[in-house]
């Protein structure tokens, strides 16, 4: 197992950045729309509504490897995109979905009387989502949104079905060079605890702290 | 309509028999994980004196791990073990494992949210311990449990599609195979796949809403 380390050092490190990049990517853009996705859910106006469930409920029945190859095979006929975005591209759209839940649900075990104090200081709808419920909204949903984080760092290896240089990629590549596929995956989800193991431990820390 | 010939009778012959292997496989590893997973529930849940301990470690371990890992290491690096596995059963393996420390999560915060009142009455009655768990603790910790264990088997179904990757004729993998002998035949194929998938889950988590609602009544 070390051979495997010090012979593929720089491959697996390559890996690493690109699991790692494409999860921060995924992550800023998944917390981006699935906050606008929640608000449309929540929004008084019914066509706001409409689009922002239909869209949640669209991304989350269907498989994330159904996304990711749509961008790889189909909309790379109209537009160049690589692997690695077309990937990147379906993490942030599946993860959204599941954030904006996330976040529907922090929004609204916000007490009411939030929200009826803010209106009748005289502020509109969307200031006081925007200033009163929604900061606290977000608050209550961390723990889940970090056990979205999680999933997403995991789902990450979805990359490896449009050559996304990412960990999982390099782990195929490394056991098609050297034949050894049960040493090279221990060393690969070596790899991938590193990433998601002090995640969890955070995340139980956090819950209980809450709790 | 050019796309209306990808929808012919063999292709759509072809494309059933994937998505009941899809369905085959989801069956399976639910009832597997599903008891697998309630053991392991109970384990974490009683904290029996380094034995839960060892078994939260490896539960950590598999759960903190891509499916796709677990996999790729059922069928390709098992065979090193001496464990052959076809992509069927490796594929089933794979996902049982995975989904049964995921469903063991779950039963143990249904078992916590049990309120200890319970335990104490059951126990002051004269129950035994496993009798406390059988009778008592499980069936509502079950029942609490219901909505989050759909939604796993969910992710379950949509997950399958993973074992594309060791060539499992799933679903997914023979959409492929249809629009790799045509590409004309693409779109029309991602269109049936994505609805196919919708229509399965999306019933799944319309399930799950209606238990929500019946357990926020009773």
């Amino acid at each position: 197992m070390i051979k495997i380390l010090t012979d593929n050092w720089s491959t697996i490190i390559t890996g690493f950045e690109f699991t790692i990049l494409s999860s921060i990517v995924g992550l800023l853009g998944s917390l981006i729309l699935g906050t606008v996705f929640a608000l449309m859910e929540m929004a008084p106006n019914k066509f706001l509504k409409f689009i922002g469930t239909a869209f949640v409920e669209f991304f989350r029945n269907i498989p994330l490897l159904v996304i990711t190859l749509f961008f790889y095979v189909v909309v790379s006929h109209a537009v160049k995109i690589n692997g690695f975005w077309a990937g990147t591209i379906a993490l942030i759209l599946y993860t959204s979905s599941f954030v904006a839940e996330c976040i529907r649900g922090g929004v609204n075990s916000v007490d009411p009387g939030q929200m009826e104090g803010a209106r009748s200081n005289g502020l509109t709808y969307t200031q006081a989502m925007i200033h009163i419920v929604l900061p606290q909204g977000f608050k209550l949903a961390i723990p889940s949104l970090g056990n979205q984080f999680i999933n997403l760092v995991k789902n990450s290896s979805i990359l490896s079905f449009v050559a996304g240089l990412d960990l999982m990629y390099q782990a195929n590549v490394i056991s098609g060079a050297n034949l050894d596929p049960f040493n090279t995956y221990i060393v690969i989800g070596i790899f991938y605890l590193l990433l998601t193991g002090p995640l969890s431990v955070f995340m139980n820390h956090l819950e209980n702290r809450l709790r | 309509m050019i796309y209306a010939s990808a929808f012919n009778s063999v292709n759509m012959h072809y494309l059933m028999g994937g998505l009941g292997i899809t369905i085959a496989v989801s069956i399976i590893s639910i009832v597997i994980s599903f008891i697998v997973g309630t053991i392991l529930g109970v384990i974490l849940f009683e904290e029996v004196p380094y034995f839960s301990r060892t078994v939260q470690f490896i539960v950590n371990t598999i759960r903190n791990l891509p499916l796709l890992l677990l996999i790729f290491f059922t069928y390709f690096a098992m065979p090193k073990l001496g464990v052959e596995l076809n992509a069927f059963t490796a594929t089933v393996f794979a996902m049982s494992v995975f989904e049964s420390t995921m469903v063991s999560q779950i039963i143990r915060g249904g078992l916590l949210s049990v309120g200890a009142g319970q335990i104490e009455g059951a126990l002051s009655t004269g129950m035994t311990k496993f009798q406390t768990l059988w009778y008592i603790l499980l069936p509502q910790a079950l029942k609490n449990s219901i909505p989050p264990l759909i939604s796993q088997f969910i992710s379950l179904v949509k997950d399958t599609s993973l074992a594309t990757a060791i060539v499992l004729t799933e679903m997914m993998f023979r959409s492929q195979v249809i629009y790799g002998q045509n590409p004309n035949y693409m779109i029309p194929m991602f269109a049936i796949v994505t609805a196919l998938y919708f229509v399965v889950n999306y019933s799944l988590s319309l399930l799950s809403k209606w238990f929500e609602r019946r357990l926020a009544t009773s």
